[in-house]
């Protein structure tokens, strides 16, 4: 499941040095839970997002192990500290291999 | 948990292991109370999508556990030294009336959890 996935990333783009922000993102995933079963009762394979972690500047800022049991479309809300300015690095690892990559910059000042 | 096909984590991070279940983490720990905040509706009408939150001050890891699904686990939260705070929000599936579990492993390896029970009117497990 590689198609229909978009990460969208709502941060800041100005802060002042050690500001503490709110980040929002959300990316469009159908998280197949695996416990479900189609029409003819076949259980549906698992097919969900198991990672996400923001880095700001290569420093962590949080990173999530999500379960089937995060919903459709995975929403993270946190803050983050932004000590100088760059470069806020959001990344989703599929069950699949692909990885979603993100980048919003950030300018202090 | 053995259900799932050992190919479903091959691409995972090695750091990046399940969420398990409450006695994992714990390990025989005990977990009180404390600075631990967990926020979920009291009813939520479709447990598809359930909007809950975290407040942890000095914790390096909370997971969320949903007693009630047929695997406990829902999501790990690592802070970073960049974080915030230690809180965060998301949305969980519950697959029905049930309790709602966190448990915060603070920065002196001690333990503390939260519960709080959630009123679902549909299910959010394909019942």
């Amino acid at each position: 499941m590689a198609s229909g996935v978009k990460p969208r990333v709502k941060a800041p783009k100005k802060a002042s040095a050690g500001e503490v922000v709110t980040i929002k993102t959300l990316i469009s995933h159908k998280m197949e839970s695996g416990q479900r079963k189609d029409s003819s009762g076949n259980v549906i394979p698992r097919s969900i997002i198991n990672r996400f972690t923001c880095d700001f500047n290569g420093e962590n800022v949080i990173d999530v192990v999500l379960a089937p049991a995060i919903s459709t479309n995975p929403y993270f809300e946190f803050d983050a500290t932004i000590p100088e300015a760059g470069d806020l690095k959001f990344t989703w690892y599929d069950d699949d291999g692909d990885v979603y990559e993100e980048t919003k910059s950030v300018a202090v000042g | 948990m053995a259900l799932l096909p050992l190919s479903a984590f091959a691409q995972a991070d090695p750091n990046a292991e399940l969420v398990g279940a409450p006695d994992d983490f714990l390990a025989g720990a005990d977990a009180a109370a404390g600075d631990l905040t967990l926020t979920a509706p009291e009813i939520a009408e479709n447990g598809n999508t359930v909007p809950i939150s975290v407040d942890a001050p000095g914790a390096v890891e909370v997971r969320v556990y949903a007693l009630g699904n047929p695997t406990p686990g829902v999501a790990t939260f690592r802070f970073g030294p960049l974080a915030g705070s230690q809180a965060a929000s998301t949305r969980i599936r519950l697959a029905g009336t049930q309790d709602v579990q966190a448990i915060a492993k603070m920065a002196d390896g001690s333990y503390q959890t939260a519960m709080k029970t959630v009123k679902v009117t549909i299910g959010g497990c394909g019942g």
